[in-house]
């Protein structure tokens, strides 16, 4: 588990993660309505991370806990 | 046009590659790619931010010089006590050239160098009890410091001592900001993640001080971040935003002051020129405070107009036609200098091998004077950083990540630039070479770069040193050919 930081840019979501500095796109997200938000991300880099499913965030950029299931990294 | 086909860089970074063991050359390999403007993502072709190899000569620093030297260093009224052995501290001082106004050791402290001094018996017994002694020492003979950060050098955090809790019993007894910085040495494996450490210790300490306090503010005020005022940088950026209209709140950190960091929270927005350095705080600020950033480049014309416009289309009309008012004001000015030297410089190469910004940031800059950059390095940028690099350089340009001694040298001879842009560890090597070189760290003594005043001072410097007379004269007379300088030289001709 650690903490990432989600983002809003002109080509989507990006995915940062302050404790090792990786910075990359989102290429998709299991969940992306305002009730039900997160579940399984994947990357630019080929990663893919893993956040609870919850209500969509009222602002971003937004700091939660995600579970790796494969990281490039 | 690059120097060399994509083939041809290719056959020369395996030709550099293969005096390496066969594990070093697989590692290194992985450091060095051809750019290809084509790729979304820098991710497959170079790794980066990685520890470099053992054995190879790094051009890379540690933590600390991360911490001190870069970020809380120009904080021109905040005292950093360099806590530790004696050399950290004193062969970083003044060394930056981060020019502020203020009297030394009177109000502004950047030249002075502050150090614990660690002797055998603070490795032993810890150095707690002299930190708190000299703390009060500082206190009392510079009273005018607007707060302490404590920098940590490696046998800190060796030995483990508790900074955080001297700190904050200091910071209570002198009721300012007193910042423990866990920058040692050994942490990370270059300069980037002292970056890191300073960013977060200035977002634990300092960010949210004045959160909820009073502050008059106005639509258009910006912060400029990550300009660390080399030269001057920072004053020749300064005065472009404040013509079109904004209000500059704080400066970070060349020039800057603890309170102008403490109010940045209220600005409208940042705007990030070292994105390397200082991402960090502004992705917190986005988040905590909602305060939207942009990465924005002020070197060359066209970078600026560009920057310009982007900063503008954030605000209201009134900027938007400030923005404009400015280029129509500078446009003569710089094309003045490009008319200038643009036919002196006209074609000429460039490589580059400087921090975690300046090698893609300049390269807008020498496209503005005819010039071309064959190949361009960072020692500490991330993979993002490459990722912006990409669309920045050349096809078929050489990029390397964390650049060897052996490899650059080799890489110069083969590529035969006609400049090199690097620091002052590189410049007497490739001197003695007889090649052409500008320090981009600190600007060779001269600056500022930033700006339309200083695209005026970049053109100039770069056109002197190309241009110098001197590098027609690199051959010692006795490896001159006999006869041609026999009968050329006068002397021996009246005798």
């Amino acid at each position: 588990m650690a903490n990432i930081m989600i983002r809003k840019n002109e080509k989507g979501y990006s995915f940062y993660m302050p404790k090792r500095d990786i910075e990359d796109s989102i290429v998709s997200m299991e969940f992306d309505t305002p009730e039900k938000w997160g579940g399984e991300i994947k990357l630019g880099n080929g990663g893919a991370y893993y956040i609870e499913p919850q209500t969509a965030p009222a602002r971003l950029p937004y700091s939660v806990r995600a579970r790796r299931i494969d990281g490039v990294e | 046009m690059a120097a060399l086909t994509r083939e041809e860089t290719e056959a020369l970074i395996q030709e550099v590659l293969e005096v390496y063991p066969e594990k070093a050359k697989k590692d290194r390999a992985k450091h060095l790619m051809i750019n290809d403007k084509e790729l979304e993502s820098s991710k497959k072709c170079i790794t980066s931010n990685r520890k470099s190899l053992p054995g190879v000569m790094t051009m890379r620093g540690c933590a600390y010089a991360g911490s001190k030297g870069v970020v809380w260093g120009p904080i021109k009224d905040v005292i950093s006590i360099s806590h530790g052995p004696i050399g950290c501290g004193q062969y970083s001082r003044a060394g930056r050239r981060n020019y502020y106004v203020g009297t030394t050791g009177i109000d502004s402290f950047c030249e002075m160098n502050f150090t614990s001094d660690f002797q055998e018996k603070d490795i032993v017994f810890g150095g707690d009890k002299k930190l708190a002694k000299l703390i009060n020492e500082i206190e009392g003979l510079f009273p005018l410091n607007k707060g302490i950060s404590i920098q940590s050098e490696c046998p800190v955090g060796l030995i483990g001592d508790d900074i955080e809790a001297v700190a904050k019993k200091a910071a209570k007894e002198l009721n300012k900001p007193v910042v423990p910085v866990r920058c040692e040495g050994f942490r990370g494996v270059s300069q980037s993640l002292g970056h890191h450490i300073a960013n977060d210790s200035v977002r634990d300490w300092i960010i949210s001080n004045r959160d909820g306090q009073a502050f008059e503010k106005t639509p258009y005020d910006v912060a400029i971040l990550g300009d660390y005022n080399v030269g001057g940088d920072a004053w020749a950026s300064r005065v472009l935003l404040e013509e079109m209209g904004l209000r500059v709140v704080a400066q970070w950190s060349g020039d800057g002051t603890l309170a102008e960091m403490e109010n940045t929270p209220f600005v409208k927005l940042n705007l990030l020129h070292c994105y390397r350095s200082m991402n960090y705080i502004s992705r917190h600020m986005e988040e905590k405070y909602g305060i939207p950033w942009l990465e924005y480049n002020f070197f060359g014309p066209t970078k600026i107009k560009e920057s310009l416009r982007k900063i503008a289309s954030y605000f209201d009309d009134s900027i938007k036609e400030g923005a404009e008012r400015v280029i129509a004001k500078y446009t003569p000015m710089m094309e003045a200098v490009i008319a200038k030297y643009k036919p002196r410089l006209q074609g000429k190469k460039v490589m580059l091998y400087v921090g975690g910004l300046r090698p893609r940031h300049v390269v807008g800059a020498y496209e503005d004077l005819g010039m071309e950059v064959v190949g361009a390095g960072y020692e500490f940028a991330h993979n993002d950083d490459y990722d912006r690099t990409i669309k920045e350089m050349g096809d078929a340009t050489l990029i390397y990540d964390d650049v060897t001694g052996y490899e650059f040298e080799e890489f110069v001879k083969a590529m035969k630039p006609d400049l090199i842009g690097s620091g002052i560890k590189e410049k007497y090597v490739f001197h003695k070479m007889g090649v052409p070189f500008r320090q981009l760290h600190s600007w060779d003594y001269s600056g500022p770069y930033h700006g339309c005043d200083g695209f005026a001072v970049f053109a100039k410097d770069m056109d002197l040193t190309l241009n110098n007379p001197c590098w027609n004269m690199m051959q010692p007379p006795w490896q001159e050919k006999p006869a041609k300088s026999l009968l050329k030289d006068p002397l021996l001709k009246a005798a």
